[in-house]
């Protein structure tokens, strides 16, 4: 009697990707790392990204602070403190991956403004930028080709 | 002088409450109370960076959150530290319904509009701290 094999992947392909800004409030860079994210959600790479607000894993409950155990997470800092890397470390899971953005803007020759509050021409594009390179790394999370 | 204002947003990124806190902090630091307020990363508090401890301890501190959860207050009370006033966003807009911002980060007109009632509130704060020293 032959028996019915069902195949359980081991390491199912997530489905989703958490991508968890820095938000800084007192610098420029913090405001992109935010308006990126928002970019990856809302129109680059919509349905396959998700995010949380970084307090969130202090003030939140025990659902919240399994974002990283249960997404892969990409954390995005502003700066080289690296809060949400760290924060997301410590209080939730090891991310998938972590970005600090200033090297790739300077290696692209942007200049940022002093202003986290209102965006220069620079700045919007510096948004384009780290948008795009989120959206590669949630591509190859997730094990697809890009379509940017 | 004596003591600075920090103004603390949760800068939540779900809903534009988020955004309008963090909007009406900048516009009271810069516009209303320059010189007299500033704003803090809230991150920098969750990885207890040493610097931005002490400027906490040296300041009399209003949090300005964008929901129920009080990502910003909780943040700050974990740090030992007490805060001396915590405010919500729904506050101002219970009083103005008739304005939705546009988007969670682009506020439109109409989200920069609350996040100025926001301000003002919160430059009220700022006077009564103010009187209180």
């Amino acid at each position: 009697m032959s028996e019915a094999i069902v195949e359980i992947p081991q390491n199912p392909k997530p489905v989703k990707v958490g991508i968890v800004p820095c938000n800084g409030e007192e610098i420029c860079a913090g405001s992109i790392t935010r308006f990126a994210c928002r970019k990856v959600l809302d129109e680059l790479r919509k349905g396959q990204a998700v995010t949380l607000c970084l307090p969130l894993f202090i003030a939140g409950d025990k659902g919240e602070r399994q974002f990283a155990t249960r997404f892969p997470t990409i954390t995005v800092d502003g700066c080289e403190k690296r809060c949400s890397a760290i924060s997301t470390e410590k209080l939730s899971g090891k991310p998938a991956y972590s970005f600090v953005i200033t090297d790739m803007i300077k290696d692209a020759g942007l200049e940022l403004s002093e202003s986290p509050r209102t965006f220069s021409e620079s700045d919007k594009e510096a948004v384009d930028l780290v948008a795009a390179e989120i959206a590669k790394k949630v591509d190859e999370i997730l094990g697809q080709e890009g379509d940017e | 002088m004596g003591k600075k204002i920090l103004v603390l947003p949760c800068s939540g990124i779900g809903k534009a409450y988020g955004e309008i806190g963090r909007q009406a902090t900048y516009e009271l630091a810069e516009d209303l109370k320059p010189g007299q307020v500033d704003t803090l990363c809230l991150g920098r508090l969750m990885i207890r960076d040493p610097e931005a401890l002490e400027r906490m301890e040296d300041s009399f501190v209003i949090t300005v959150d964008g929901c129920a959860k009080d990502c910003a207050l909780k943040n700050v009370e974990a740090t030992g530290k007490k805060v001396d006033k915590a405010v919500r966003t729904l506050e101002v807009f219970k009083d103005h319904r008739d304005l939705k911002p546009e988007g969670v980060l682009n506020l439109g007109e109409p989200g920069f509009k609350l996040a100025h009632y926001l301000a003002e509130k919160l430059s009220g704060e700022v006077d009564c701290r103010m009187k209180e020293e």
